[in-house]
């Protein structure tokens, strides 16, 4: 029997669908005698606990802390779990907060780490994760010789959130005694979206680096009008100022999720622009560099330039 | 006052590109190398910080690497960082990121600096490991993805926030000294001058072995190994061809069609 963890994750008191994409990926790899825990470190964990009760976890582990997201108090607990049960995996969601305590959590453990995991694999006996590397050029199996527990970050939005409903045993566990090197002073929304609706957006026409420079952003605004659609971007233009960051597309702006026809412009196609739009149906890439990871993703492709395709387009509309 | 930086040479490919004898990584001949895009931001944030403060503040850039990561540590050093640190051993060929923080953590218990600033990820494998991997074996406060930064020499806290997904951000504090891992985005990064680049050429470059740091090859063990690498199944593209004018004509009717118009 081996013990499987999964630290689920809450923002605000508000459980993040991660968790359940994080119970998912260890139950594809769980065996009939293996058993998962799910801890959740929260001000009222108890309320987390019916939604954490999905098909493949046998047990929630409640913590009570505060709603605060504290890495070192986090760190704290998986260690404890770890010094306790001697797992043989510990997953996480490969979102922002896991970027803070993971790595810190993997070396004071001195166990196996692989981050961004996309698949998860057994072959002869020995856990085998993927990855990318190279900017999404290659897949990497990684393995981890002689670690007694590995530590996983999941990739989101790969794994089906694990559903259904079991009858898990809930124990608590104090939260472990940690030096809490961070205070939690307050939240900042994202700005003002300025009538902006990415989200909402059936059709979004979107731009990224290959635009070149902020005067030519706005011949696109222009035939985005045209066209009818919501002119989106990828994040170097909103870095850059040349859009306000309502228009962002991508892990750290907008989900694109009503997106029926995403047309991109000069965009790469990097892992988090990915993570706003790769759901969406028809994707049309626009892009000089034929190697781009976008083509990799869209139902149709224009190996050209932008300006000349935008250009041609306008006759259109 | 002494920030240090941390800095990584990462690769990118080739359009086509052949994978070495053993499987297990790519021909480092198809490698275009440059320093990490995030990199340049938290050089720059250091740097910020050092001409706020004015006089003795030190902005110290530190790389694992062989020789040819020193491309990006002069890059780092032309844009106005005081001067470098290189470590290299054979042994750290295949190190991942955690095997890179265990050197790490011995050039910030030889150096003391007041803060360390990493890129929140590398440009190539995107682990975001390294920083907070050597804050863990430092044991000292650390916070990632911080897309702002108010912090005084001499300070015993820095005020932050955190870049969350959906472009949310979180505020907070961290006690002092610091590992922080920085975002894109957080300021604009300068280019050398021609002048900084010819500098740069005259600034101390400490060249580090293991053995300097008091660290066996042993030592610096990897929590990972890649077992074999290769080329994802890709989706494809059904491609438009033509002439510009004949690809968009049929994008039009594409968006026209799938729009109803």
């Amino acid at each position: 029997m081996a013990n499987l963890i999964v630290i689920a994750e809450q923002r605000d008191g508000e459980l993040r669908e991660t968790s359940l994409e994080t119970i998912a990926a260890l139950t594809s790899i769980k065996q009939a005698d293996d058993k998962l825990a799910v801890a959740i470190i929260a001000a009222d964990p108890q309320a987390h606990v019916q939604a954490l009760s999905v098909d493949g976890v046998d047990e929630v582990v409640a913590v009570k802390a505060t709603d605060d997201f504290q890495p070192d108090l986090t760190e704290a607990v998986i260690v404890e779990l770890a010094k306790e049960r001697k797992p043989s995996v510990i997953a996480v969601a490969h979102g922002v907060d896991a970027w803070s305590f993971a790595p810190a959590a993997a070396v004071k453990l001195d166990s196996g780490l692989a981050t961004d995991v996309m698949g998860l694999k057994v072959e002869d006996g020995e856990l085998v994760a993927t990855r990318a590397g190279y900017a999404e050029k290659v897949l990497v199996d990684i393995d981890f010789p002689e670690k007694e527990t590995v530590l996983l970050t999941v990739r989101t939005n790969v794994f089906e959130p694990a559903a259904g409903s079991g009858s898990p045993e809930v124990t608590e566990m104090a939260p472990p005694e940690a030096d809490v090197a961070t205070t939690h002073e307050g939240w900042k929304p994202p700005a003002d979206a300025g009538g902006i609706d990415i989200g909402g957006a059936e059709f979004i026409l979107s731009i990224g680096r290959g635009v070149g420079d902020e005067s030519n952003v706005e011949e696109f605004q222009e035939l985005a009008e045209n066209m009818g659609a919501t002119l989106g971007c990828s994040r170097p233009i909103a870095d850059n100022g040349w859009l306000p960051k309502a228009h962002q597309v991508g892990q750290s702006g907008q989900l694109a999720a009503n997106c029926k026809l995403y047309i991109a412009m000069g965009v790469s196609g990097s892992v988090q622009h990915q993570w706003g739009m790769k759901h969406v149906e028809n994707i049309v890439a626009v892009n000089t560099d034929p190697e781009a990871s976008i083509f990799s993703i869209a139902r149709y492709g224009i190996v050209g330039d932008m300006f000349e395709i935008a250009e041609e387009l306008e006759n259109h509309f | 006052m002494k920030i240090l930086v941390t800095v990584k040479q990462v690769a990118a490919l080739d359009d086509e590109f052949e994978l070495r004898d053993d499987g297990r990584d790519v021909d480092e001949d198809f490698f275009e190398e440059d320093l990490n895009e995030f990199d340049h931001y938290s050089v720059e944030e250091a740097l910020l910080i050092k001409e706020a403060a004015g006089d003795d503040a030190e902005v110290v850039i530190v790389t694992v690497g062989n020789e040819d990561t020193d491309d990006a540590l002069r890059t780092a050093l032309a844009k106005g960082a005081d001067r470098g640190i290189r470590i290299w051993d054979e042994s750290l060929a295949d190190a991942d990121g955690i095997a890179v923080a265990k050197v790490l953590a011995k050039v910030v218990e030889r150096e003391k600096p007041d803060m360390v600033f990493t890129g929140a990820q590398s440009a190539d494998f995107g682990s975001a490991v390294t920083g907070m991997a050597l804050a863990g074996l430092l044991g000292w406060p650390h916070a990632a993805v911080v897309c702002n930064l108010e912090y005084s020499p001499g300070s015993d806290t820095a005020t932050l926030r955190r870049e969350l997904e959906g472009g949310l951000e979180e505020i907070m504090t961290v006690r002092c000294p610091a590992v922080l891992s920085i975002q894109l985005g957080i300021n604009e990064p300068r280019y050398a001058s021609l002048r900084g680049i010819k500098q740069a050429k005259q600034k101390p470059v400490d060249e580090l072995t293991l053995d300097d740091l008091g660290l066996a090859a042993d030592g610096v063990t990897s929590a990972s190994r890649v077992r074999r690498m290769y080329a994802p199944e890709k989706g494809q593209a059904e491609l438009i061809t033509g002439s510009a004018a004949e690809q968009a004509t049929r994008l039009a009717e594409i968006i026209k069609e799938l729009r109803g118009m």
